[in-house]
């Protein structure tokens, strides 16, 4: 009973907007709306032909290669800023400038740096999305417990050790915090960097699809990107909950 | 640094302990950003770095200082600005009515958990061909992009906020006869306030990424169409020059934010935290 209701609860506003966008578009004079059924089979179409290797599958790999890179280096960069107290001072303004310059002014930097190639768009979706990975990175390692350096210090781990079982671990939960805030980011600018220079991916079909009136087809694309954006967060969920599970535990027994 | 390095181990416990003036932080603050710029200057005046794609820090910043005395330039801060605050405005007043409503009753929040969870990772910025259709170069176009990306920020943390409600607190409230108006003010407002505050920090800065976005992109009136506009002339001067203009205005978000929050929560003694979700 419960379980059913759940269910019930899950699906029952989705039914009701698409019933509701069904029964308004029955009558469809807008070429702006079009029915659920025109929307679905635009999708099959559009995507699930030789789009999707045309459009869909560079996008990701430019996405998931600029995600993996603004990891790397951010976190990278964060351990060895963030172990030096006078290193963090010194660039911290500047860091936080980075941090506050909207990201998607990069795109236009990075195509009068690199030219209109695959690279520039990889280059774009690092460098702007790295920087709440970086910060975070910074603080976390920061904030790692005194007693617990002390107490690794006085054990004579090496600090290859320290940073692999204490300063990584301690700073783990602010770093997938970072990465939380960089995948929306990571999105956003791969969508742009395709609608500005490029000849193909998503954002390129989408903006295609609108110039040419192609309406239905437009739509399909904003769903795709939705889907993307969801199966990155469903994605980043499962992984945080493995990485985190002791953090997540702990806190649920200072909780109680 | 080497000497941290070789010195750290078994003999020494301690990071050196806060010792020296306490304008120590902000002094290598300064001396990280002068460095930093003459480290630009140099590379880009001997030709290590390009000059066209890398003008010299000192060009910048002249282009930047006459940009501060152009009139058409800070037309342009203000068309971004306006837009900015007006989408943040739209998206704080809606996102928290709705977290509002959805936090204070279980069953609306299951019934809308999914929808939320499915709209939320949609990127505003799919939205650039439906707002181009609809509005055209209009500003409408903008806060369109604005309200969608930076509304959730403000919802999700509302919802939480109003969830997070103290039942003690709350049965007291009902047993001592407080009307539900009394509730809301005394109980639920003070509450979700803290969350609310983050929620709206977090909005802030979503909400000038796209009001730079959709001025690059759909060319609506601003300092993002400046900055394509150098782009296609050529001007990287210029385009530096506009670049960290969006980065102080940036900067300037935050701290004004930071402000705001601290002075809001004045009262508000415990240890505040981002929710998780």
């Amino acid at each position: 009973m419960k379980v059913l209701k759940s269910a019930v609860l899950l699906v029952a506003l989705p039914a009701i907007l698409i019933a509701i966008w069904w029964v308004a578009t029955i009558g469809n004079t807008n070429y702006l709306v079009p029915t659920p059924g025109t929307l679905i089979n635009a999708f099959f179409d559009t995507w699930f032909g030789a789009r999707f290797q045309a459009d869909m599958l560079p996008s990701i790999g430019r996405l998931l290669g600029g995600i993996a890179g603004s990891i790397i280096i951010g976190v990278a960069l964060g351990l060895l800023v963030g172990s030096f107290r006078t290193l963090r001072q010194i660039t911290e303004p500047i860091l936080e400038f980075f941090r506050a310059v909207p990201p998607p002014v990069i795109v236009p930097l990075m195509g009068l740096i690199l030219g209109i190639t695959d690279e520039m768009k990889i280059a774009v979706i690092i460098f702007g999305s790295m920087w709440p990975i970086l910060l975070n990175t910074i603080e976390g390692v920061r904030a790692t417990d005194e007693v617990q350096r002390d107490t690794a210090l006085s054990y004579g781990l090496s600090r290859a050790d320290r940073l692999r079982y204490l300063i990584l671990p301690a700073a783990s939960p602010q770093i997938m915090a970072g990465i939380r805030q960089s995948l929306s980011i990571a999105l956003i600018l791969m969508v742009i960097s395709e609608m500005t220079y490029s000849s193909s991916g998503l954002g390129f079909a989408i903006v295609q699809f609108q110039r040419n009136f192609a309406i239905p087809q437009m739509w399909s694309g904003i769903l795709v990107l939705g889907l993307i954006g969801l199966a990155l967060s469903l994605l980043f969920q499962f992984v945080e909950r493995r990485i985190l599970a002791w953090y997540h535990g702990l806190r649920e027994v200072q909780r109680a | 640094m080497t000497t941290v390095a070789t010195k750290s181990g078994v003999g020494r416990l301690r990071p050196a302990p806060l010792r020296g003036p306490l304008l120590r932080g902000p002094l290598l603050g300064a001396v990280g950003v002068v460095g930093f710029l003459l480290i630009w200057e140099l590379t880009t005046r001997t030709g290590v770095l390009d000059a066209r794609y890398f003008p010299p820090a000192s060009d910048v910043l002249v282009r930047f200082g006459e940009y501060a005395i152009d009139m058409a330039f800070w037309r342009d801060v203000g068309a971004t600005m306006s837009a900015w605050a007006m989408g943040l405005a739209i998206a704080i007043v809606a996102g928290a009515v709705l977290g509002f409503l959805i936090g204070s009753s279980r069953l609306l929040e299951r019934f809308t958990h999914s929808t939320i969870e499915f709209l939320r990772p949609i990127p505003s910025v799919a939205l650039i061909p439906l707002a181009v259709l609809l509005f055209g170069t209009k500003v409408q176009s903008e806060l369109l992009l604005i309200v969608y990306a930076s509304i959730w920020q403000v919802l999700l943390q509302t919802i939480y906020g109003t969830k997070d409600v103290d039942p003690v607190a709350d049965m007291t409230a009902r047993s001592y006869g407080l009307s539900r108006w009394h509730r809301i003010r005394y109980v639920v407002w003070p509450t979700a306030l803290p969350y609310l505050m983050t929620g709206i920090r977090l909005a802030a800065s979503v909400a000038l990424i796209l009001a730079i976005t959709a001025e690059m992109i759909i060319q609506t009136p601003g300092l993002g169409k400046q900055i394509t506009l150098t782009r296609e002339g050529g001007a990287a001067t210029s385009m530096y020059a506009l670049i960290v203009a969006t980065g102080l205005i940036g900067v300037a978000i935050n701290l004004v934010m930071r402000y705001i929050e601290r002075r809001a929560l004045a009262w508000h003694q415990s240890v505040r935290r981002e929710a998780i979700g």
